[in-house]
């Protein structure tokens, strides 16, 4: 009796699971498109309110955005050093803080057309899907690439993103790497600094 | 007499940095007081150049249009002999019609009818050039008003001005060229107007780096070495060897 409750509950679970559960198609261009578009009407939704939509959109970043190698590369070469603990605590920031910056600067251009061009597959791992941010009366036109892994072809994940030839993922390593320089490397004022941006 | 020697001076001094600096744009000339000087530069953003920017933007299309057509335009007049020093004799010629056209049938360059024509407009300078010979950045530093810069970009950009831009010529310099003149009120008119024209079309931009930024001086130097080694290389994607790292 107790195993059939148990079962029953699971598939209960399983399946509100899967209502709020988006999967994409495995072509990397078609797959930043659905993202894009499935982002930009979670935004543009009226009907929710902004912590609904926050979630939303975290969910399809947990989902669709390689954050744990996204932190180690922003990292940079301290990450070999760290002890498993530092790391643990580094990766749990980082994951809070890349959420928080990722919803605010969807939120700064949802508001924009967005039409993916074309994709150029650079090895087996990675493929670069090329799109633009639609001029208009707010801003001229922006190329944003995006660095797609593939090295599950079934799963692909975002890794980067490339406005206009400048990669956001470079920027926020060499952020990092300037906090760490100016901190003897002391990887607990970089988390810190990422506490800080998360509660404010 | 006085001011060539100061010329002199200077120039011998950006030539020492210049070969001191091993090259490397990731390194900082004098980090604190480059860190002062942005901070400077942030307050002066906020308090002139961003509320400016906002009235312009408000003005109509047409007149933002005619405005950062013509500051492009007189642009122009520094990326052709740039072009010509990289070798790129098909994108200096574009850049030739593209100046003569717009000065002409786009009145003064407010129209740009040369883009309708196909005839390419890529901005050039002799920072950029020296960095198609192979000439590293060398240390990076902030400028007042001017902003971020490399030793190599700010030795570019005395030159230009000094020997390169036909603008800068006729206005800074007050040289007369064909019955041609100005003063340097014109010079720095415009130079104020690109600004303007800038900020205003990257506003959105601004307030995203700011507002998601951990520390914004250093994000700052990352986008300007990344969109300067954009522009020599001539290439719109970003390379970076260390994702492979990762995998392996």
């Amino acid at each position: 009796m107790k195993k059939k409750l148990f079962f029953l509950i699971s598939c209960i679970l399983l399946y509100f699971n899967s209502l709020y559960s988006v999967t994409y198609n495995s072509e990397p261009k078609i797959f930043i498109q659905e993202l894009v578009d499935d982002a930009v009407k979670t935004l543009s939704d009226k009907s929710l309110t902004e912590k609904e939509k926050n979630e939303v959109i975290e969910k399809i970043a947990l989902e669709n955005v390689d954050i744990k190698a996204l932190g180690l590369y922003t990292l940079g070469k301290i990450r070999k050093e760290l002890d498993e603990n530092s790391m643990k605590n580094y990766q749990n920031i980082f994951q809070k803080y890349f959420l928080k910056s990722l919803t605010s600067r969807l939120t700064d251009y949802s508001s924009q057309k967005f039409e993916v061009i074309d994709s150029e597959l650079k090895s087996s791992n990675y493929t670069i899907v090329k799109s633009k941010i639609v001029e208009s009366v707010k801003s001229p036109e922006i190329k944003v690439d995006w660095r797609v892994y593939t090295k599950n072809p079934e799963k692909p994940l975002i890794r980067d993103l490339v406005v206009e030839g400048l990669s956001l993922a470079r920027t926020q390593k060499e952020e990092f790497s300037s906090i760490l320089n100016s901190n003897n490397n002391d990887i607990n004022a970089l988390i810190s600094k990422l506490e800080e941006f998360v509660s404010n | 007499m006085r001011i060539k020697k100061l010329q002199i001076i200077f120039y011998s001094i950006l030539l020492n940095i210049f070969l001191l600096a091993n090259a490397h744009a990731e390194d900082e000339c004098f980090e604190k007081v480059s860190r002062g000087v942005f901070k400077f530069n942030q307050g002066f953003d906020n308090i002139i150049l961003e509320p400016v920017a906002k009235m312009y933007n408000k003005l109509p299309e047409p007149v933002r249009n005619g405005t950062g057509n013509f500051t492009s335009n007189i642009a122009t007049l520094l990326s052709i002999p740039n072009h010509l020093l990289q070798g790129e004799l098909r994108l200096a010629g574009h850049a030739t019609g593209s100046f003569l056209v717009n000065t002409t049938v786009g009145i003064l360059g407010l129209g740009n009818p040369a883009a309708a024509l196909g005839l390419e407009n890529q901005k050039e300078d002799l920072g950029q050039t020296l960095g198609t010979y192979g000439v590293g950045g060398g240390c990076y530093f902030v400028l007042p008003v001017l902003g971020p810069t490399t030793v190599r970009d700010s030795f570019g950009m005395v030159l230009d001005n000094n020997y390169l831009d036909a603008f800068a010529r006729v206005t800074w310099h007050e040289k007369e060229i064909k019955n041609l003149s100005g003063n340097k009120l014109d010079y720095v008119g415009v130079k104020a107007a690109t600004a303007v024209d800038f900020r205003g079309d990257n506003m959105l931009n601004f307030e995203s780096l700011e507002k998601n930024s951990v520390d914004v001086y250093a994000a700052t130097k990352s986008l300007y070495l990344q969109d300067r080694s954009k522009k020599i290389k001539n290439k719109s994607t970003s390379d970076d060897d260390s994702w492979g790292d990762l995998d392996k």
